[in-house]
């Protein structure tokens, strides 16, 4: 078998470097995100958001930003014969989930260093809170990621897969975006970030990224069977 | 030719049902380790299912099934890597050039960087692919597309050739330059570990039955 390492660095080069020559995945992303912000600015008519508001606005963006590149993470895959080619590898086909779920989450996380500081130009009036935001970005992203690699897996062999990631993604999706919120809301606080239960969020986070790692680390080999 | 020591592939009864819709019925094989099988059929009698079963990309519906000496579908896992297979899809990434897909197969073959560059220089070579490597596979046509998908199939120099059609989109001069990488004499060229068997679909009935040591006729739904 070829060494973890080395068949997860060739995908992960290999995806990001599709991403690089075509921009079909990222530009949407970012696109959707910035332009659901303007709407939310002109929809709500406020010049500053802060608190649960905030909080909600900055992750409902980011969850829809972020089915767009979950829709099309497997789709090389699919339609140029990537999976046969990869079920002949002598390759462990966990790794496939992995190198997924780390693109998801590089793309996700260039998402956020473009939108989250366009969110902050648009609602915030004070940018405290926005590096107490990070692990919670980045423990978020894990999640998705996880999950979106093991929803859109699922979903990539469908003619509806545009229908069903979102119908299956959605639903399992929102204790994540609880925790992810919970912990948000009191770092956009007007008077500046709190940390009231900031860790037992991080926490719930973690536990939820760690549960459907797991999962995905060991269903994925049921999901690429014939 | 073939050794005859061991078998390669062993069919007993294989079946294999797309639902309710029988692809493949009642096929049996022997064929040793070294030699070359020439799948023949009209259109719709399986001769594709049969090589994918064969590649453990599907599995059976019954029969019993050893290929390179491990039972599908309970031991297909350990014939990752030792099968080069060429199908109808190139199993190219369009938007990568002819020598990245070529490069990143290398890598998850675990091939080594310096074994894996010297390979794909002759085998890009030997097709007359080495001044077009570097064009994005989008850019190709179905003949480029076919000669870069050869050089895929037998890039990790497998055990067992599953080639299907491997003629198609090629010209004469593509056809002969295939064969100097696939085709029998091919092993002047490279060789696997071990012997090189071969089984290959073809609608050249003559040709096939001349070249190949053992021929297998399907019907639609059954062997012949």
């Amino acid at each position: 078998m070829t060494p973890f390492g080395q068949a997860l660095g060739a995908i992960v080069a290999k995806d990001l470097r599709t991403e690089l020559r075509t921009m079909r995945s990222l530009p949407a992303m970012i696109l959707f995100a910035v332009t659901t912000f303007i709407i939310f600015r002109f929809g709500l008519d406020r010049t500053a958001l802060s608190g649960s508001l905030a909080s909600g606005v900055v992750w409902t963006t980011l969850l829809f930003a972020a089915v767009l590149g979950i829709n099309r993470i497997f789709l090389p895959e699919r339609e140029e014969g990537g999976f046969d080619a990869f079920r002949l590898a002598p390759v462990e086909r966990p790794v496939l989930f992995a190198a997924k779920a780390m693109v998801l989450f590089l793309y996700l996380a260039v998402l956020e260093v473009i939108v989250v500081p366009v969110f902050a130009v648009f609602f915030l009036n004070d940018w405290s809170g926005l590096m107490p935001l990070i692990p919670v970005l980045l423990l978020t992203n894990l999640g998705f990621a996880a999950l979106g690699t093991l929803i859109s897996s699922m979903a990539v062999n469908s003619r509806a897969r545009d229908l069903l990631v979102p119908l299956l993604l959605l639903p399992l999706v929102v204790p994540l975006m609880i925790a992810a919120t919970g912990a948000t809301s009191p770092l956009l606080d007007s008077g500046g970030p709190s940390y009231d239960k900031f860790g037992t969020w991080l926490l719930m986070l973690g536990l939820y990224d760690g549960i459907f790692c797991l999962v995905g680390y060991a269903v994925f080999d049921f999901l690429l069977e014939d | 030719m073939a050794d005859g020591s061991e078998n390669a592939i062993r069919l007993s009864g294989l079946g294999r049902d797309y639902g309710e819709r029988p692809a493949l019925e009642g096929v049996d094989l022997e064929l040793p380790a070294g030699a070359s099988l020439a799948v023949l059929g009209p259109n719709g009698s399986g001769k594709s299912t049969l090589l994918r079963v064969l590649a453990a990309l599907l599995r059976p519906s019954r029969g019993e099934v050893s290929v390179l000496g491990c039972s599908l579908p309970d031991d297909a896992w350990k014939l990752r890597g030792r099968i080069g297979y060429l199908g109808h899809e190139p199993l190219l990434y369009e938007d990568l050039t002819g020598r990245e897909n070529l490069e990143f197969q290398a890598r998850l073959y675990g091939l080594k960087p310096d074994q894996a560059r010297a390979r794909i220089e002759s085998d890009l070579a030997l097709l007359g692919m080495d001044r077009r490597a570097n064009y994005r596979v989008s850019d190709y046509s179905a003949g480029m597309k076919q000669r870069i998908a050869i050089c895929r199939a037998v890039l990790h120099r497998p055990s067992l050739l599953l080639l299907d059609e491997p003629d198609s989109n090629l010209d004469p001069e593509g056809r002969a330059a295939a064969r100097a990488l696939i085709g029998r004499e091919s092993e002047l060229g490279w060789k696997a570990e071990g012997p090189v068997t071969r089984v290959a679909v073809s609608h050249e009935p003559e040709k096939a039955r001349a070249e190949a040591d053992q021929v297998l006729e399907l019907k639609i739904g059954a062997a012949a």
